[in-house]
């Protein structure tokens, strides 16, 4: 699976168009599932919805394929409007194409029957379509399972079919909704590189539903982190992780511990030496919340220095190529750095940071 | 071996053993009948098997069977794949009390349906004559005919297809549809390429049930063929049975081997069918996929509503005006409407208060007692390997799918003669049609009480067992609380099926044993029909209490126990 041969499938056929949702809402009764988000997703970005569960981001995929209509706003494809309050294109017309979370092949079809089904119902017929068909399961080295049952296939294998069946109609955007949920991280690993792979070949618009943060880091051009039907950040993976908007997102993306400091402002970068005076002020003055990411921070066993805190270490984990050290500050703030050796529980160690993050107060 | 083991293991005997003793006692009645039918083939061209085979009237009734039947289930199937679509798929409106209204024929005795279209057509038919339109005397009632047959059972046969293919259709993965629609087919491509072709199974399941229990009918071609002299194959054994008694036993044996053997061959295909076209479906299911109808919702809403009022509401009517007219052939208006036939029939008649009893205690008695052989039966069952299980449950099953007719015949064989042994002679009492009512209605019991039981977290007994507790007392202690709604939802289903019980009684009953369904064919049969009328009305009110009664307790039930919720 590590390559994907893509033998003469005609790439410039996939229509570039870029996705504009603005301010859209969905309501379910008196739950308001969706809140006035807007996105602009550039034609061929791969773009991932981040959140927890029930966060509306699932709702989100299927107004864009249709399957839900839209109370406010508009979702837009090039020029041409798909959903508002007013219009709503059903599915069979807007050019999409998804992966379902259960990969939902039909199981009176066999494996070519499903891939080819969509261009089936595109008139194509005969030579042309057997040459679609096959070069869709080229795609995706399944060739010699065409004559198949779906029943007959391996999970990963299944997950290949319905992709090639998402490709083969040249859809304008890819819908993907949790499609590594249903297999094992042995195999989500394999699949990981393969969506990747797929999406630098075909080039095509992918928007992926995901509740895994590692999953959307490792795979999208840009995020946009859902939380309670509300946009909370969009922005490229390393944007994220560097610069969370809000103590939520921090706390959602990466590693790290969130300390409050007499310095800064919401926004901005902490130097070391303002970092480790704001730690030292009194505790009445330490209003502004920063993140401190574990790689950030200088573990020593040696005895500490003027310019460092000393803490208490309250349990260490092994994690392989390090040591993963549950630290407590004198103000009593816990503190989670990295370390090649394992110190004693209990002891003390001297501590300095390099730099942090100011972050927007409340939620 | 420590003490717990011995205990647990005695525990295990003593349910095995009942399990065992009530398999034996399934199949005795279809052994038995096996036994009488083929025991005499060494007389050759003698042996009654070989005379029945060559009588016309064999080969007639089987034909009459066939065509009844088949032509039934075409009905049921156009009936009950229309509504079956139509609710589960759209955005019709009132779909509860759609479905409850369709469910209601299927709960109906046969005997009560036949009655209430009798009434709705023909020449003295009061409803027709109370709104001027009936037609002039002497002109025949179109039901008496194998066409008016094969009507009714479609109709009383069409709530089998429909919850055939609704269960088919609810497990229907929603995305599958989905991904069809994304892939740009229009609602009608989705209809044929995806939604037809995989509730297949769903289709024939239903249409082999339909023609099953059609086959096995009773009631509705006795009273709409015997009068026309059209008999099929159970109303041919009940003449017989009636005008020559017990000495026609073997000829009648071989008759109920044969329409047996075509409910099982029934029951072998749709296995076949069903196995074939069945999928392992993943995926979300449960919640149904909604084609809006827009324009058209009000319009597929009232053709289902006229439906109903052709098929239900028309002839309860028809069923309630005879009830009130003073005699057969006057029409009701407000100067003849009397309660007479009701005080008549309360009042008067000492067989009406005779039957009720008798129904009541045998289907109460009757349910009681399954209620109690069902919970262990299940525990049990439900340790067995997956094969044993299977096997168990057809056991049960037969007595059940065969035609009443055939196990009324069976109990008669195996009872004619008084028990060896203890003595006690069965045959001509109460006794007998209550242990052809236990063997019939066993697998409505059970079944439920299994589907409960598979729902359960094995960890629920196992916490239990750590507890300390010992079997008997997780059997009361765990697993009855939590069985119970399943349980007594399937004692009611039994007592709802008993009470009204006509097929198996019609041929056990014997002067001052007469049950509730008998005592209505003979009302009818002895020209009695505002009587019968009155009767059947007091009935269908019961029945239908009796299924709200059921609904109220959906909630606590698991899926699928009460069949026309879902």
């Amino acid at each position: 699976m590590a390559e994907l041969g893509i033998s003469g499938l005609d790439i410039s056929g996939l229509s570039m168009a870029g996705l504009a949702i603005e301010r859209v809402t969905k309501r379910f009764g008196e739950h308001t599932a969706v809140d006035s988000l807007s996105l602009q997703i550039q034609p061929g970005e791969f773009v991932a919805l981040l959140g927890p569960s029930g966060c509306g981001k699932t709702t989100m995929l299927r107004m864009l394929a249709g399957f839900e209509t839209v109370n406010e706003g508009r979702i837009q494809l090039g020029n041409r409007i798909l959903a508002s309050s007013e219009t709503h294109v059903p599915p069979e017309q807007r050019n999409m194409a998804m992966v379902f979370q259960s990969y939902a092949l039909w199981p009176h079809m066999s494996v070519a029957d499903n891939v080819g089904y969509p261009v089936k119902l595109r008139g194509l017929r005969g030579a042309a379509y057997q040459q679609k068909v096959r070069q869709a399961l080229a795609l995706v080295e399944l060739e010699a399972y065409a004559e198949r049952m779906p029943q007959a296939l391996s999970g990963g294998q299944r997950q290949r079919v319905a992709l090639a069946r998402c490709l083969v109609s040249d859809p304008s955007v890819v819908l993907l909704d949790e499609p590594l949920a249903n297999l094992d991280r042995h195999l989500r690993a394999t699949m990981e590189h393969s969506f990747r792979d797929f999406h630098r070949r075909t080039g095509a618009t992918l928007v992926y539903v995901t509740h895994d943060q590692s999953e959307a880091m490792a795979l999208a051009d840009k995020i946009a982190v859902m939380k309670a039907g509300q946009l909370v950040q969009w922005g490229a993976p390393e944007t994220l992780y560097r610069q969370p908007r809000t103590a939520w997102v921090a706390g959602f993306i990466g590693q790290g511990s969130q300390l409050r400091v007499a310095a800064g402002s919401p926004g901005k970068h902490l130097e070391s030496a303002v970092l480790m005076r704001g730690l030292n002020a009194i505790e009445s003055e330490r209003t502004q919340t920063v993140l401190v990411r574990p790689e950030h921070i200088q573990v020593s066993t040696a005895p500490s220095r003027s310019s460092q805190l000393t803490a208490q270490v309250e349990s260490v984990i092994f994690r392989g190529e390090r040591y993963e050290l549950s630290l407590r500050l004198p103000s009593g703030e816990t503190l989670l750095a990295y370390h090649h050796t394992a110190p004693e529980p209990g002891s003390y160690v001297a501590v300095s940071l390099d730099q942090g993050w100011c972050l927007e107060p409340g939620a | 071996m420590t003490p717990a083991l011995t205990y647990s293991s005695q525990h295990r005997w003593l349910l095995s053993g009942l399990l065992i003793a009530i398999v034996l006692l399934s199949l005795a009645p279809s052994v038995r009948l096996l036994v009488e039918a083929l025991s005499d083939l060494g007389q050759g061209r003698q042996s009654p098997l070989w005379q029945t085979l060559n009588s016309a009237s064999t080969w007639r009734a089987l034909w009459h069977s066939l065509y009844t039947s088949g032509l039934g289930m075409l009905i049921a199937l156009v009936l009950g794949s229309l509504f079956a679509f139509a609710i589960t798929l759209t955005n019709v409106r009132g779909k509860s009390w759609l479905v409850f209204c369709f469910m209601l024929p299927m709960m109906i005795p046969p005997q009560v349906t036949a009655l209430s279209w009798l009434q709705l057509f023909g020449p003295a038919s009061p409803l027709l004559k109370s709104i001027g339109m009936a037609p002039p005397l002497g002109s025949p009632q179109p039901l008496y005919s194998a066409e008016g047959i094969a009507l009714l059972l479609g109709i009383q046969s069409a709530p089998l297809v429909f919850l055939a293919l609704r269960t088919s259709l609810l497990s229907l993965p929603r995305e599958l549809i989905e991904a069809a629609r994304i892939s740009g087919a229009k609602q009608a491509q989705v209809w044929g390429h995806i939604i037809l072709p995989v509730t297949r199974s769903g289709l024939i399941a239903g249409g082999a049930m339909a023609f099953i229990s059609s086959l096995g009918n009773f009631g509705i071609p006795a009273m709409l063929g015997i009068p026309a002299g059209y008999f099929v194959l159970p109303t041919l054994i009940y003449q017989r049975m009636a005008n020559f008694g017990t000495g026609v036993l073997a000829e009648m044996a071989a008759l109920s081997l044969l329409i047996g053997l075509l409910a099982l061959a029934g029951v072998a295909l749709q296995q076949h069918l069903m196995g074939r076209s069945r999928f392992g479906l993943g995926g979300h299911s449960g919640r149904s996929h909604d084609f809006t109808l827009g324009r058209w919702r009000n319009l597929a809403t009232a053709t289902l509503v006229c439906i109903l009022l052709i098929i239900l509401v028309a002839p309860l009517l028809a069923l309630i005006v005879s009830s009130l007219v003073p005699a057969v052939g006057v029409p009701l208006n407000a100067n003849t409407a009397t309660l007479n036939a009701y005080t008549e029939v309360l009042g008067r008649q000492v067989a009406t208060w005779r039957a009720m009893r008798n129904s009541l205690w045998l289907a109460g008695s009757a349910a009681v007692v399954l209620m109690l052989l069902s919970l262990p039966l299940a525990y049990r069952l439900q340790r067995l390997p997956e094969r044993w299980r299977g096997a168990v449950l057809s056991a049960i099953e037969i007595p059940y799918a065969l035609p009443g007719v055939v196990l009324a015949i069976a109990c008669i064989l195996l009872f004619v003669r008084p028990l060896p042994i203890i003595n006690v002679a069965l045959y001509g009492t109460l006794g007998l049609i209550f242990v052809a009512y236990l063997a019939r209605f066993l697998v409505v019991c059970v079944k439920p009480v299994s589907a409960s039981l598979a729902q359960l977290d094995s960890s629920l007994e196992e916490a239990a067992q750590l507890s300390g507790a010992g079997p008997w007392r997780r059997l009361g202690g765990i697993i009855l609380p939590l069985v119970a709604p399943a349980l007594f939802a399937g004692g009611l289903l039994v007592f709802l099926l008993a009470v009204n019980e006509l097929t198996v009684s019609a041929l056990l009953w014997s002067a001052g044993n007469e049950t509730l369904g008998v005592l209505i064919f003979n009302l009818d049969q002895g020209g009695e029909s505002v009587l019968a009328s009155a009767l059947s009305v007091l009935v269908v009110i019961m029945v239908a209490a009796l299924m709200l009664a059921l609904s109220l307790m959906a909630p606590r039930l698991p899926k699928g126990v009460i069949p026309w919720q879902s």
